[in-house]
């Protein structure tokens, strides 16, 4: 039962982390940027979820459309963002020093926590409508909400539909292209600018729907952009940078891990995950499914 | 102490398909003066990479100073006594002239103090004086990066001699500067080991300062060493007319 | 002694004794400013220090963590109170846990250097958290310390401010003595060309562990000084946000000038107290925009503006720098 337990915990933190983590990883692959600022953009996505689910709840719309008022939240904040961020101002920095790019997203997520915050202001906003549409599943003596099924549904569409893209698309074997020489792939023709912008958009709609999907868990308040950051480099970290199916079994490392650190032992629930983003780059740096060069000598 | 400066056997180095040393042996004595040649990919930089420690080769022995070095990485090697230069200079781009050798003098030295200050007077002078053996005095306070590409080429070669190496191996020295300035940069360097029996291994493309400054020639073809005489005989050799001064080619048109 | 070294220590102390003249005529809000931007100063300090052979840290909060909690429970378990004793035990003790990390660390450059520092630093974190023993997420406190055996009451304040100015007064000077140094040049050239010092004999590893090792003892006793002046302890001192603080301020500096450090975290506490009071939620905006402003248009930090001074190249030459530059 206690194994039971642990497992659909673990599968289900993980469908989340897997959301969260795939734009991550994504940007990663094509752009080459650690973007400190993705938990940002899943923040905004949770207010901007907040947002639209009581503009439509005030239209009178019945609990169902919050749905779809969660993926339009998504749409909007890659689509308004997207260009803002990429075109303004991470271009400027193209081909510089990784770490330097590093820290423009990590001024991007200080600006980003205080626009949230003008925005949206301090109160904790609920999202109370989209949680108890798939009602309750019942494993015998455990009781679970549907809604964190329906979270591992989307987390298995989002994979596949990523991994459908990459391979069986014209675009998405370009965007392989570029993910594997974006020099190469510049020689033979492809826009790479167009690529980066697309792949930094995506990367941005996953991120925010991540948080759209999150927003009717928690109470969305400053301060969700923060846990999110380092926990989605974990997962990318252990998985390998810039790897689909590496996001995805980092995803499940980390929710089992964390599933049974708090079923059996509680005061681990945090560390263990570091302790395994630790012991990946100490072991296998360039992660599970990746071949970046980590090491220098 | 051998009299043989530098003893390989059987080296053996692929990389993937690509067989980059095949059976190597060369035998060299103190001293002497041999030049690599061979065309891009023949083998001479990864010869010179596995006697600096810098790859591994799959298989064979590395002796220097009768001392087996296969194994030993980069900065084990530079300390018994071997030093390298670059084909595409390797410096601090953002640092001086000065600073550089200021660094290569002190890394020379064994363990860098924590504390005396790296521009002292006497460091300073000891490191002009190093410059001016090689002539590029008037450079010490310019930055590297905005220096010509000779200039920086003759700074990586003084920088490899602060140690006072045993082994010198230059990697193209005369690659990338200009006809007018190569023999002067040759005659330099060479003036600066006068005196000290320093051996000294140079691959070169360069006919001309081959035969000008190089006691022998080994030829590299495929991973290979297909001919290992005086520069004469090695240049008359049909098959390195054939395979790495292109000569052959003429003739037969 | 060196001309240079003996010039250093004139111009520290100098510095340090007008600070202290300063402090007897600034109110007690602003000694409290001034404590903590030099106690959160010297940690940046640190990741300065490793910045000059080529690293990023961005888990700094480890260190001053575990000076911080160190100071602690020797000033509540073992009842130490003398000041500097404290600091020096979280100076040493930061140094303590980081020891077995430094050959490790020593391998790895860029993204992963940066991550792994930060998952230590959240390991940490994470313990110190869940660790009911010390607290947990509230921490604990700490009485006020003595000095020299004698109580501190009545002028706290000054007091703290005044150990602040004169004990991180000397680690700067011996950074900075560091610096200058031998090992410093070499440190310098790593970051510039770390294959090229390989092959000069010299073992960049030890360069790296060696500027680790420094960065942690100066992060332990920033984390004791901050706990001194503070008065308390929590998880947060390892959390990555801090660790980014320490970063941004030590980019904001630069990396050529020791007191740039200071002056740069002394704006960055100006700014959060103020904007706190009368902007609250634009501080970290403002941060933001001052960082990006600085990597954009001074990459070399504010301590460029008068320690680093050098003609520009013309950009040609730079250009075909740049394309020669190896990895």
């Amino acid at each position: 039962m206690l194994a039971l337990t642990i497992l659909i915990d673990g599968v289900v933190y993980a469908s989340w982390l897997f959301i969260v983590a795939l734009g991550l990883t994504l940007v990663f692959g094509v752009l080459k940027i650690l973007n400190i600022a993705h938990g940002s953009f899943y923040a905004v996505g949770a207010y901007a979820t907040a947002s639209f689910v009581g503009w439509f709840g005030a239209l009178g719309l019945a609990p169902e459309w919050s749905l779809l008022a969660m993926v339009l939240a998504a749409i909007a904040v890659a689509a308004l963002l997207a260009p803002l961020v990429e075109r303004g101002l991470l271009r400027a920095f193209y081909g510089r020093d990784e770490v330097l790019l590093v820290l423009v997203t990590y001024a991007l997520f200080l600006i980003l926590e205080d626009v949230t915050k003008l925005i949206w202001g301090a109160t904790p906003y609920y999202v109370s409508d989209p949680y108890m549409l798939f009602g309750t599943v019942e494993f015998g003596l455990l009781s679970y909400v549907g809604y964190d099924f329906m979270l591992v549904a989307m987390a298995i569409v989002c994979g596949i539909g990523v991994w459908w893209g990459l391979n069986r698309t014209r675009t998405g074997k370009i965007v392989l292209a570029v993910i594997h020489s974006d020099e190469i792939a510049s020689s033979m023709g492809v826009n790479v600018s167009r690529i980066y912008r697309f792949a930094f958009m995506f990367g941005i709609f996953l991120a925010a729907l991540a948080g759209a999907l999150t927003a009717p868990m928690v109470s969305v308040q400053p301060g969700l952009s923060v846990g999110v950051i380092v926990v989605s480099f974990a997962v990318v970290i252990i998985g390998g940078l810039g790897s689909i199916e590496g996001a995805a079994i980092g995803a499940l490392i980390v929710g089992l891990a964390r599933a049974l650190a708090v079923h059996t032992w509680p005061a681990a629930e945090l560390f263990s995950i570091y302790v395994a983003m630790a012991a990946v780059l100490v072991f296998r740096p360039e992660g599970l499914f990746q071949r970046l060069q980590a090491r220098k000598i | 102490m051998s009299e043989l400066a530098l003893s390989a056997r059987g080296l053996m180095k692929s990389f993937g398909a690509v067989v980059a040393a095949r059976d190597v042996n060369i035998e060299i004595p103190v001293g002497q003066r041999v030049s690599l040649i061979g065309s891009n990919g023949a083998g001479k930089t990864t010869f010179v990479n596995m006697v600096t420690g810098y790859l591994r080769p799959d298989a064979g022995t590395i002796h220097f100073d009768g001392r087996d070095i296969v194994g030993l990485g980069p900065r084990r090697i530079t300390r018994l006594g071997v030093a390298r230069s670059f084909q595409i200079p390797q410096l601090a781009l953002d640092m001086t002239a000065l600073d550089n050798m200021l660094v290569a003098a002190a890394c020379a030295e064994g363990e860098p103090s924590f504390w005396q200050p790296a521009r002292s007077p006497a460091r300073r002078s000891r490191a002009m004086a190093l410059l001016e053996r090689f002539a590029l005095a008037e450079h010490a306070q310019r930055r590297v990066a905005e220096l010509p590409g000779g200039v920086r080429k003759l700074l990586d070669i003084a920088m490899a001699l602060t140690g006072r190496p045993k082994l010198l191996l230059l990697d193209e020295p005369t690659s990338g500067v200009s006809v007018q300035e190569k023999f002067p940069m040759m005659d330099t360097i060479v003036g600066a080991l006068a005196g000290e029996s320093v051996t000294v291994l140079f691959v070169e493309h360069d006919m001309e300062i081959v035969t000008r400054y190089a006691d022998r020639v080994v030829a590299f073809y495929s991973g290979e060493i297909i001919a290992d005489d005086p520069p004469e005989a090695v240049l008359a050799d049909e098959q390195v007319r054939r395979y790495v001064t292109g000569d052959a080619v003429r003739a037969e048109a | 002694m060196h001309a240079t070294t003996v010039r250093t220590v004139l111009a520290g102390g100098l510095v340090v004794a007008l600070l202290l003249a300063a402090g007897l005529a600034m109110p007690d809000w602003l000694l409290f400013l001034a404590t903590m931007a030099i106690s959160h100063g010297v940690v940046s300090l640190g990741v300065v220090v490793m910045m000059r052979a080529g690293v990023v840290s961005f888990g700094q909060g480890f260190v001053f963590a575990a000076g911080g909690y160190a100071a602690a429970l020797v000033a509540n378990q073992w009842g130490v109170g003398d000041a500097l004793l404290l600091l020096l035990a979280g100076g040493v003790a930061a140094v303590v846990l980081s020891l077995p990390f430094a050959p490790l660390l020593a391998r790895y450059r860029g993204i992963f250097f940066a991550m792994l520092t930060l998952a230590i630093s959240m390991v940490l974190y994470g313990i110190l958290l869940k660790s009911v023993a010390l607290g947990g997420s509230d921490g604990f406190n700490v009485g006020r310390p003595t000095l020299f055996g004698a109580s501190i009451d009545g002028r706290a304040n000054f007091v703290l401010y005044g150990i602040a100015v004169v004990v991180v007064g000397l680690l700067a000077i011996a950074t900075r003595i560091y610096g200058d140094s031998v090992r410093g040049l070499v440190s310098l050239a790593i970051r510039e060309n770390e294959l090229r010092v390989e092959y000069l004999g010299a073992s960049v590893r030890r360069a790296i562990a060696a500027n680790y090792l420094i960065a942690a003892f100066l992060g332990g006793v920033g984390g004791a000084l901050t706990l001194l002046a503070l008065g308390h302890i929590d998880p947060m001192f390892s959390y990555w946000t801090t660790s980014g603080e320490f970063v941004f301020v030590a980019i904001l500096a630069g990396h050529h000038s020791v007191l740039a450090v200071f002056v740069a975290s002394f704006i960055v506490e100006v700014v959060r107290s103020f904007s706190n009071l009368y902007f609250p939620s634009t501080w970290q905006l403002a941060m933001g925009v001052f960082l990006l402003v600085v990597i954009r248009f001074l990459p070399r930090g504010l301590g460029s503006l008068w320690a680093d001074r050098r003609p520009r190249a013309a950009p040609a030459v730079e250009a075909v720098a740049m394309k020669e530059a190896v990895r």
